[in-house]
């Protein structure tokens, strides 16, 4: 994943902390029975507590923090008996005008995630909080001190969320990159969260700092927001690391700050800065009691934790000797277990990765059992099917027709296995029938002769009704124009 | 007519409801105008509300144990549809669109609310003076202040504007009043009693609690409003007390403490006067003739509850108010920017005492003054909590006064903030331990207006507190010569 990377001048190195929001799939928020869901009707999915009207109190979704803890457990974290904390800022977006978040006591801390490539990637904590509403400013620059008006929406207000703090661990973008693909993998694979960054379920900051190679300080950093996609994160933190090197290289410094993403512009500008950030005021929550996980209710969450991706991977990468990258497809669209059911039932490992991978990347696959896949390449290994034939079925086991049998779906289309003496056969005809064109095959030019291959391919896919093989095809008139 | 007297006249059909609550309401419309009890009377609801009471008795149906009484609610609970201001400009004419929980339970119960009762805006204060609606008169004596901040609650009653009456105490709102008026009030163990839709001041502190002229009616309101509520997660999981059935049982053996730091003993708080103090030696002197033992015992953090207080309740204060920031509700004074519009909003809609107030909590709480002020108020409220558990060892009740004085005049403290919070003196450490403490009338001063003595209990001990307080009740001196 280094290949393609630009590299900073070797004598800087980049330093990457990520803190990535999650929004947990919970059936309610986090504090109340509003429904956790989008919604284009603003303020539809609303009530008096997440709105935060006067004398409203908030409830712990126990679903909420049962789910942190699995996250948090994934992560390799201990779990620690926690409060909820006050974070106290004017904005009209969080109802209250404080965040109901956790601060000195989160409860999941000290983890860690391991990276595809063995890299370990510390976790500060993963902690609970509330999601904020969504601003809208109309007018003006589109800002809040500028705009002529603003709409505020509280459907996403109080959606449970938690925010996983990364150490400033990673030190290039291609491991950025991969935290953030890694991460996306457990959630998906612990069902807490659908982990879309592109739709705001996953939201990831960067701090971002360079030293000078071989150092162990940790220089100011800049806080980069809206970064809506991995190619955005890996964007993002070149530019901005590129600056800081720039700043240093000049004799200046860069200033602590949250810097916005633009990546239109492919540039981050100045946003708040740090040093005349708000005071936040925490305190702990006196609304809310204290967390206190037994060490039953941990082991329930360990025992039911499913294999993760890590794992899963390892799995297939001793079973098979395909690319890493088609493994770690399969696995992230959770087709690993598919894949080792019918490696087991006796399939090729690589036919069925590489099948799974090219030709089963479709929403809904669950018509297709490891037994029929297994009996789909095992047809293919047989040579009873043409490539463009297995991708056909599968499309159409995938689909669940004929009851997804492979063998009642090939036999439906007639696809039937053609000897390679019968294909022979067919060809020398054809060449007997045509024979301008196999003389233009043989002498022709280039042009020629790719125009005349198209030519006999087609007429013995059209006698054979799609059934021949298209590489055998081109190998016996090969074999015939030598010859 | 006491409430319990009233209720069953009306559950036995021998009076209409309605009839009772227009004689209520023609008292408020002859006297309300001098006392300012009212910040809205809610007439026509009333009636309706005392309509349906009759029609359930005429239809054989169980209209409730306080069917037809009228009650007084505090205007900082949440009343659908009908405003609710924390006698605050900043809310109003605000209508909640839910009721508190205490609201629902004594509807459900068959008591009639007659209206939103006038306090110290946002619950600050002591006398009712810092009411944006103008004072509250104590109707013993109109040159003086009835208390606060529960001071139209308890006017309400002491008025016979209604027969029973709800207020929130949070370091001696509802004790205080009701010492100033003649009345019972009680301040019930901190989740006793659903906060759910009380409008915050200091959310670890407050509570709400019954105000009522005999110690019966109070237990029975308690037993309306108490036990479990589940969108209040303070709330203590242990259903509704029994306390009526408790009150004939008298004080024989019990052991009761006069608590030497609060009642003018040596070393302890100043400011007590003469005549309060020996009411209290009375009371005591009156519990050890009914058969208890009578003991002196010693709290040395008591003494140090004022200056946590005043830290931990502005701080939860300066937070829990935040969110009357003209965006979503209540007063908005327009100005260019959204940050401007909050500024203005709030500059013009909390009077001085909230500001001061959320100042000093938000000074509390700011990055490097939190150990020194915050959190040393914090380790203080630990240390009263264990050196009343060690007091609780020995003793089932503690005996103080409940205000140093008898009702002060209008306009006597409100120059210098400090004279106003030593009157919350006594009754402040049962706020910051969570426990329970009532106010019972019992004789009057030198001047001739009530006095009331306080009785303190461990948590939960609500039942032992009422049983004390019958007692008192009984062996208490003859009226007074204002009443």
């Amino acid at each position: 994943m280094t290949a393609h990377e630009p590299s900073l001048p070797e004598e800087w190195e980049l330093v990457v902390g990520l803190e990535v929001h999650v929004e947990l799939a919970t059936k309610t928020k986090l504090f109340c029975g509003c429904e956790n869901k989008f919604s284009h009707i603003p303020n539809t999915l609303t009530c008096p507590t997440c709105v935060g009207l006067p004398g409203s109190l908030p409830v712990m979704n126990e679903k909420a923090v049962e789910f942190a803890m699995r996250l948090g457990r994934a992560l390799g974290c201990e779990i620690h008996p926690s409060v909820m904390a006050r974070k106290n800022y004017f904005y009209p977006d969080m109802a209250k005008d404080f965040q109901t978040t956790q601060y000195d006591q989160p409860t999941n801390a000290d983890g860690q995630l391991a990276l595809a490539d063995g890299t370990i990637v510390g976790i500060e904590r993963a902690h609970i909080e509330e999601d904020a509403g969504k601003t809208t400013h109309v007018g003006g620059g589109g800002r809040i001190n500028d705009a002529t008006y603003s709409l505020v929406d509280y459907n996403r207000a109080g959606v449970p969320l938690v925010e996983i703090v990364s150490q400033p661990d990673i030190r290039t973008v291609g491991h950025a990159k991969a935290y953030v693909s890694e991460l996306r993998d457990i959630l998906l694979a612990i069902q807490v969260s659908d982990a879309k960054m592109e739709e705001g379920s996953m939201r990831v900051d960067a701090n971002v700092s360079v030293r000078p190679t071989g150092s162990d300080e940790l220089r100011t950093r800049c806080e980069l927001k809206n970064i809506n996609s991995v190619r955005s994160l890996g964007r993002a933190i070149e530019y901005e690391a590129r600056r800081h090197v720039d700043l240093y290289t000049n004799g200046e410094a860069p200033r602590q700050e949250t810097r916005h993403w633009d990546e239109e512009g492919g540039r981050s500008t100045a946003g708040r800065s740090k040093e005349d950030a708000d005071d936040y005021r925490y305190f702990q929550e006196p609304d809310l009691v204290p967390l206190s996980p037994t060490a039953a209710q941990i082991a329930e969450i360990d025992a039911s934790m499913p294999v993760l991706p890590a794992a899963r991977r390892a799995r297939l990468g001793e079973l098979s000797s395909v690319a890493d990258e088609v493994i770690v497809t399969v696995v992230e669209r959770g087709q690993d277990g598919l894949a080792l059911g019918a490696i087991e039932a006796g399939a090729d490992a690589d036919k069925v990765l590489t099948r799974i991978q090219n030709d089963l990347a479709v929403d809904d696959w669950s018509a297709v059992t490891s037994e029929s896949l297994a009996m789909l390449i095992q047809m293919e290994t047989g040579g009873e099917l043409t490539a463009t034939q297995v991708k056909q079925v599968l499309g159409e086991m995938a689909a669940g027709e004929h009851g997804g049998d492979p063998k009642v779906i090939a036999a439906a289309h007639g696809f039937e296995a053609m000897e390679s003496n019968e294909l022979e056969t067919l060809v020398d005809q054809l060449i007997v029938d045509h024979p301008d064109e196999w003389s233009r095959f043989v002498d022709g030019d280039d042009g020629d002769r790719k125009k005349m291959q198209g030519f006999f391919t087609g007429q013995i896919m059209k006698a054979t009704k799609g059934q021949a093989d298209g590489r055998a095809v081109a190998q016996l008139l090969g074999q015939k124009s030598a010859g | 007519m006491s409430a319990l007297d009233l209720a069953s006249a009306v559950r036995s059909g021998e009076r209409s409801a309605v009839d009772v609550i227009d004689e209520h309401l023609a008292r408020i419309d002859a006297r309300d105008g001098e006392i300012n009890a009212f910040n809205q009377v809610t007439a026509v609801a009333a009636r309706e509300a005392a309509a349906a009471v009759d029609a359930a008795v005429a239809a054989g149906k169980d209209p409730g144990p306080l069917a037809g009484v009228p009650i007084a609610i505090k205007d900082n609970m949440c009343t659908t549809g009908v405003a609710t201001t924390c006698s605050s400009k900043i809310l109003e004419g605000w209508e909640p669109p839910y009721d508190a929980t205490v609201v629902q339970r004594v509807a459900a119960a068959g008591a009639v609310m007659v209206g939103k009762t006038n306090l110290d805006e946002f619950a600050m204060g002591s006398s009712t003076e810092n009411s944006a609606f103008g004072p509250t008169k104590n109707p013993l004596d109109t040159s003086r202040v009835p208390g606060g901040s529960s001071g139209g609650s308890a006017a309400a009653v002491a008025a016979d504007f209604a027969s029973l009456s709800l207020g929130s105490d949070t370091g001696g709102s509802i004790r205080q009043p009701a010492a100033f008026c003649g009345l019972v009030g009680m301040k019930p163990t901190y989740g006793a009693v659903s906060r759910y839709g009380l409008i915050a001041f200091g959310s670890s502190l407050d509570q709400i609690g019954p105000f009522s002229k005999t110690v019966v009616e109070s237990a029975a309101l308690l037993e309306v409003i108490g036990g479990h509520d589940p969108l209040d997660s303070t709330s203590i999981d242990q259903s509704a007390f029994d306390l009526t059935s408790v009150l004939d049982r008298g004080v024989e053996g019990m052991r009761i403490g006069i608590l030497r730091e609060l009642s003018g003993g040596e070393g302890g708080v100043e400011g007590l006067s003469a005549d309060v103090i020996a009411r209290t030696n009375e009371a005591a002197a009156a519990l050890e003739k009914a058969g208890a033992t009578v003991v002196e015992v010693s709290v040395p953090s008591a003494t140090l509850g004022l200056s946590a207080y005043y830290l931990v309740a502005p701080a939860e204060a300066s937070s829990n108010l935040s969110r009357f920031d003209g965006v979503r509700y209540g007063l908005r004074v327009d100005a260019p920017t959204t940050g401007e519009m909050m500024t203005a909003t709030r500059t013009a809609g909390f009077g001085p005492e909230v500001k001061r107030r959320i100042m000093l909590g938000t000074y509390a709480l700011s990055a490097g003054y939190y150990d020194a002020f915050y959190g040393r108020a914090l380790k203080v409220r630990t240390m009263m909590l264990q050196e009343f558990a060690l007091v609780y060892a020995e003793v089932d009740l503690l005996l103080t006064p409940t205000a140093p004085t008898t009702a002060f005049r209008l306009g006597d403290r409100t120059a210098d903030p400090m004279t106003m919070y030593v009157n919350d003196v006594c009754t402040i450490p049962s706020n910051l331990t969570g426990h329970p403490a009532i106010s019972v009338p019992f004789g009057v001063g030198d001047d001739g207006l009530p006095v009331g003595v306080q009785l303190l209990g461990p948590a939960l001990s609500e039942p032992t507190i009422y049983q004390a307080a019958a007692a008192l009740e009984a062996a208490a001196p003859g009226e007074g010569s204002l009443s």
